[in-house]
Order: structure tokens, then C-alpha cells, then sequence
């Protein structure tokens, strides 16, 4: 750990192999990274990808809610929404800050954002047709994310964890008003429960998908595990995810468009079909039904806002002058 | 770029008679923006009866690489610590 950089010369250990090895017993031992800790640069660089992606997810994430504030069939379902929708502005600025401490700029992650050049979760690109997928929303993607991220409060970056253990808290708001709709739709008129009904058909695989490409296929899985960055893989959180899901789809009176949807008693885990990763793919290369409209409002909102941001930051400047005159 | 804000770090006391804790960051052009960004991002739920932001750039840390050097005086000090006294069998309020 005191070692300088050197070139490992007369058979000594090279200096960033000495600390590779310190920061690799560090996360055997369980002992977070912070900040300023020396790390291997593609943790780093593996980190910023993953955390600004998460947080890209979250502020794109508020495009298909918003659309619905407007429009929520009552007062209190309007506030309960706003509230889900701010919750996500927030659960985004603390993943940007928490991105920042690994030493890029905010704005560099978003213009990344904008240059199409980071990704953010594929299922915010399908359209929000009905108040129905709100709740679906809710109870479906916001559960599914609380699958992922719960794991994530265990992570090896401090930052990271503590970020997530704030979101998590507030997640579980996001998926029981999002089960709460669909229960009282479910249980409405007929034209409702069919409301319902539609919303689970078109949201249940793009949520089954959320958890990323099967673990045989996923790139990132090996390295990402062993640097305490993932903790579970993609194909174990989809499993728990639906095992936790069928019998709140089946409480609700509703029905999982999975054909091959069955229990098994062996594995005690249900058994499912098989899932169209070509679709995930085409939507992640920028084919869903909104990729466009999503980015774009994210560019216009960034550039709409220029003036008040330039505003804020000149007023700022002239009152710092005039103190420092008085 | 040339407009980023610049970064706050957010203290928020949760209770009277507790302290201040550290929370995360947040970018403002300046401390009464970042005061009330603070409230509007870490305290939404009744998390905060106080909050102080401090620029970023303002705070000064211990080296990670300097640890060992920095915190070792302390380390063999066990005589710090009242286990490490022999309380005689029978004494009490020690
Ligand atoms: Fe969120
Ligand atoms: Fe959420």
C-alpha cells in the first residue's frame, strides 16, 4: 500500500499489481470502497457505466409516468403520481451524484445521455396507452427494479450502496400504489378488469426482460459478480421476480400471458416460457415503440432549460462579486 | 458544460439532539438554491429538521494512501480503553 509507482524492476511485484491485490483482498474481507480509495480502472470505469445508466433509467423513467399526471382519474391518484414521479427525479440526481464521486461530471453523463451514446432500461421505451399501465408500472417495473436494487445496498461502492438503500426505502411506495390501481381496476366493471388485463398482457415481458440477457449470454455477469457490483445474476433475480409475482397476478384475478407458466414442486420455483430476446435487442438498439420520442424530450428539456441554468449561474457569479466588493 | 452548477455536499440533522450526518451531493448555483434543493431532494419524507451544505470543493479529507501512517498512532494504544484494566474481584462503580 506505501509503494510508489514503479516499473517492477529486479523481480519485484509492480506497484499497481501490489495495490490490485490489496483492493481485491479488501473486497474479500467485505470492506467498501469509497471515493478516494485507489481502485483498478475497470471497476471504475464499469462503475460509472453501470451507476449513470441507472440514473439515465430514472429520469427517462419519468417520461411514461408523466405522461399520465395530467390525465390520473382523480385528485388523490394525480398527487399519489406526482409524488412517484418526483420520487424518480430524486432517486436520479442521487445516482448522478453518487456517478460524480468516481470523477465524472454530471453533464457529461447526460450529454452521453443525449449523444445516444449511454443506455438506459429498454422498458421505458414502450408507450403508456391506458391510466391501466400506470399501475402496471408500478406494480411491475417498480417491483421489478426493487428485485435488483435491494442486492445492490450490498455492493462493494459505498456511494452506490448508500443511494440505493435511500431508493429502496422509497420503491415500495412506487409498487404498492402501482398494485393498488390495478387491484381496484381488477376488481371494477368489466370494461376495467379488461383494462387491467391488457396492461399485464403488454407489460409482462418487457418487466420479465428487465433483468437483462440470460447469464450464458451477459457479457458483464463473471467480472461484475466478482467485484461485488452485482451480487445475484440476471437469470437468478428473474426467477425470484416471478415467483414473487404469479400469485399477486393471481390474487389480483388476472392472468400472465405465459402459456407455459407452471409451478414446480421439485424445484419449488415456477417454470416459464421461452422469452423473445430478439425483441429486447431490437428495442435496445433503438427500435421500441418510443426510443425517439423519449430522447427527445430529454434534449428539449435539457435545452429549454439552458436559459435558466446560465441565469442562475450569472446571478450567482454577480452576487459572489458584489460580497467580495463590500 | 460552462454552466454546471457547482457541487454542494448536504448535512441533514434528522432530530433535534442528534448531528449533522452527511447524505450525498447535489449542484446549485449557489448556497440558499442549494439549501432549498437539499430539502426538495433528502428530505421528503420528514427526514430533516436541519440541513447545511458546504461547496464541495471546500471540504479537505485524509489521504487513502496516507491511512496507515495518519491512524496507526492510535492503534496500540489499548491503555486507551477501560478493558484493558483488571477490576479486582467484588469492586464496583468502575
Ligand atoms: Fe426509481
Ligand atoms: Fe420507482
Amino acid at each position: 500500500m506505501y509503494t510508489q509507482m514503479s516499473d517492477g524492476i529486479d523481480g519485484q511485484p509492480n506497484a499497481s499489481d501490489e495495490r490490485e491485490r490489496a483492493f481485491e483482498r479488501r473486497l474479500e474481507r467485505g470492506v467498501k470502497i469509497e471515493p478516494p480509495d485507489w481502485m483498478p480502472e475497470p471497476y471504475r470505469k464499469t462503475l460509472v457505466r453501470q451507476i449513470s445508466q441507472h440514473a439515465h433509467s430514472e429520469i427517462v423513467g419519468m417520461l411514461p409516468e408523466g405522461n399520465w399526471i395530467t390525465r390520473a382519474p382523480s385528485l388523490q391518484r394525480k398527487v399519489i403520481l406526482l409524488a412517484k414521479v418526483q420520487d424518480e427525479a430524486g432517486h436520479g440526481l442521487y445516482l448522478y451524484s453518487a456517478a460524480e464521486t468516481l470523477g465524472t461530471p454530471r453533464d457529461d453523463m447526460i450529454a452521453a445521455l443525449h449523444a445516444g451514446k449511454a443506455k438506459y432500461s429498454s422498458i421505458f421505451n414502450y408507450a403508456t396507452l391506458t391510466w391501466a399501465d400506470v399501475g402496471a408500472i408500478g406494480w411491475l417495473v417498480d417491483g421489478a427494479a426493487i428485485i435488483n436494487q435491494i442486492p445492490l445496498t450490498r455492493c462493494s461502492y459505498g456511494p452506490y450502496a448508500r443511494g440505493m438503500v435511500r431508493i429502496c426505502k422509497e420503491e415500495s411506495f412506487h409498487q404498492r400504489q402501482g398494485f393498488d390501481i390495478m387491484w381496484k381496476l381488477a376488481h371494477g366493471t368489466p370494461a376495467q378488469h379488461a383494462m387491467a388485463q391488457d396492461a399485464l398482457d403488454r407489460w409482462w415481458w418487457p418487466a420479465v426482460m428487465m433483468f437483462g440477457p440470460p447469464d450464458a449470454e451477459s457479457t458483464h455477469n463473471r467480472q461484475s459478480l466478482k467485484w461485488k457490483i452485482k451480487i445475484f445474476t440476471n437469470d437468478e433475480l428473474r426467477q425470484k421476480f416471478i415467483d414473487q409475482t404469479v400469485p399477486q397476478a393471481e390474487r389480483l384475478g388476472l392472468k400472465i400471458p405465459d402459456e407455459q407458466l407452471r409451478w414446480n414442486e421439485r424445484t419449488q420455483h415456477y417454470e416459464f416460457g421461452p422469452i423473445d430476446w430478439e425483441e429486447f435487442y431490437r428495442v435496445i438498439r433503438g427500435d421500441g415503440p418510443c426510443n425517439k420520442d423519449r430522447l427527445q424530450a430529454r434534449i428539449d428539456a435539457w435545452e429549454e432549460g439552458a436559459w435558466v441554468r446560465e441565469a442562475a449561474a450569472a446571478y450567482a457569479r454577480k452576487q459572489a462579486e458584489r460580497g467580495a466588493v463590500a | 458544460m460552462k454552466n454546471q452548477w457547482p457541487q454542494w455536499e448536504v448535512f441533514v440533522r434528522s432530530e433535534a439532539g442528534l448531528a449533522h450526518k452527511h447524505v450525498g451531493s447535489l449542484h446549485a448555483a449557489d448556497a440558499r438554491m442549494a439549501l432549498e434543493h437539499a430539502r426538495d431532494l433528502y428530505t421528503r419524507r420528514n427526514e430533516g429538521v436541519s440541513i447545511w451544505v458546504v461547496k464541495s470543493e471546500n471540504v479537505h479529507a485524509t489521504d487513502p494512501q496516507e491511512s496507515d501512517e495518519f491512524f496507526g498512532p492510535s492503534e496500540d494504544k489499548t491503555y486507551r480503553f477501560p478493558t484493558s484494566y483488571h477490576v479486582p474481584e467484588g469492586v464496583k462503580h468502575l
